[in-house]
């Protein structure tokens, strides 16, 4: 067993950045974007979906909770290759790889993150909604100026969570040849031909880093909560 | 706006009907391999994780984040393309002779999920009060004992829906395998797309299938919930 990781520093920042600022952006600053991008598209989906699975009526909530059972029981990989099929198709032209993926991760994410809002509502006291109510405020007020702002509080430490699930996810770009850090990576392989160990080992130590970083965060986050909530 | 011109047939009957059924009998293959190994793994890891010894704790921890923290994608590539530069010759050579796709996507898919496996069990075996492993102890279990015979058999009815739960995300994760090309489900269904042209056909059989399997274990577990673990409200 003898390794070499001098293959990693010829290559250092082809793997942080890609050919940027010559070409376009890859590596692991193209993992970030798609992650931080598909994030707040998701957090939006999740929500709007969250809010309506839990709507009065049925009409909307059979419906919104069939679509997050449906996407919830697929394998991430089928939701974008459906994205790649579907998207050019519905919109009539040829869609960029890094869109595809961006949709797909949005789509999936979005659908476990609807749970997660559905939960943070429900945590919070029904008191809440009666007091809000009787106070005489509209429903949708009641939701936004009440009972949202006490839910995400609780929510915040699973949506970390799910971003670190996320920042994983983004390696299934890969597939459709979005040259993200997987893919710069499996390239790199492919053109040194010797040293897929080193290569994985270091493209595996990236994502634990950045991952882990923010699951420690959201660690420390649902610690310093549950203080606040004891006080 | 679509000008596609569906053809269930091709699906249904034929060579690429075929083919997606041997997708899909390699995606339960993989599967149970899978389920068996992180399950055994898992709880291997989750001993360690609580035994009194610290640098057997510290051992699991690391364990757990450094594999819950990387992409699967990621662990199968290495097992498949690195893995020969750090693993013994005798290793290497049976790996050789066997279907070696298979082996790395079915190793990684273990180690992957048993890191989630391990986590959720240690979280059945902390919510049994502790005061039934002093108990168990003071008897003269030894702690392998105490586990083995006290506290395993009432952690593991609790633990049941999560573990249900990962078993089902490795059956959808193992859909991954395909990149190393192993000729799993997901795979069959590209490789319908890419002979037939007919892409819709193929992905819906094979998302119908998927969805198949998740919804009737979401059904069991709903009456493993009901009949097992609140029994009075029914």
């Amino acid at each position: 067993m003898d390794l070499d990781f001098q293959v990693i520093l010829d290559n250092f920042t082809y793997f942080m950045i890609g050919r940027y600022p010559n070409g376009p952006l890859g590596g692991l600053g193209l993992t970030m974007y798609l992650a931080v991008v598909s994030c707040i598209l998701s957090f939006f989906g999740g929500l709007i979906l969250g809010l309506l699975s839990l709507s009065r009526y049925a009409v909307i909530r059979y419906p919104v909770n069939l679509f997050i059972n449906t996407i919830r029981g697929l394998p991430l990989l089928m939701v974008i290759f459906w994205m790649y099929f579907l998207l050019p198709a519905l919109m009539g032209k040829t869609v960029p790889e890094s869109q595809t993926v961006i949709m797909g991760l949005t789509v999936f994410t979005s659908a476990y993150m609807s749970q997660i809002v559905r939960a943070g509502i429900m945590g919070v006291p029904k008191g809440q909604t009666e007091a809000a109510i009787s106070t005489g405020l509209k429903g949708w007020q009641t939701m936004l100026y009440i009972i949202l702002p006490q839910g995400m509080r609780n929510m915040i430490p699973s949506f970390v969570n799910q971003f670190v699930s996320l920042i994983k996810d983004t390696s299934l770009a890969f597939i459709v040849g979005v040259s993200e850090l997987t893919h710069v990576g499996t390239q790199v392989n492919n053109r040194t031909m010797s040293y897929p160990t080193e290569i994985f080992i270091f493209i595996a130590a990236v994502y634990f880093v950045l991952c882990f970083a923010f699951t420690s965060f959201s660690r420390w986050l649902e610690q310093r909560l549950a203080w606040r909530k004891s006080i | 706006m679509l000008k596609y011109h569906f053809d269930w047939s091709i699906i249904t009957s034929g060579k690429y009907f075929e083919w997606l059924v041997s997708g899909l009998k390699i995606t339960l293959e993989l599967s149970a391999v899978g389920i068996v190994g992180a399950f055994v793994l898992g709880l291997v890891i989750a001993v360690l994780k609580m035994s009194n010894f610290k640098p057997l704790r510290w051992l699991a921890s690391v364990y757990l984040e450094f594999f819950r923290n990387t992409p699967l994608l990621i662990q199968i590539f290495f097992w498949y393309f690195g893995s020969y530069k750090i693993l013994p010759t005798a290793v290497n050579e049976w790996l050789n002779n066997t279907n070696f796709e298979f082996a790395a996507a079915a190793i990684a898919l273990i180690i992957y999920t048993s890191a989630f496996i391990a986590e959720d069990i240690r979280s059945g075996i902390l919510s049994i009060p502790k005061e039934q492993m002093e108990a168990a102890r003071s008897a003269g279990f030894s702690f392998l004992r105490s586990m083995q015979y006290i506290i395993l058999p009432q952690a593991v009815r609790i633990t049941i829906p999560p573990l249900v739960n990962q078993f089902l995300n490795l059956a959808k994760n193992s859909s991954l395998a395909m990149t190393i090309g192993v000729m799993e489900l997901t795979y069959q269904a590209r490789q319908v797309e890419s002979y037939s042209f007919k892409g819709f056909e193929a992905f819906t059989a094979a998302t119908v299938v998927y969805l198949a399997l998740s919804v009737s274990i979401t059904f069991l577990m709903d009456l493993y919930n009901k009949k097992v673990l609140n029994p009075q409200r029914s």
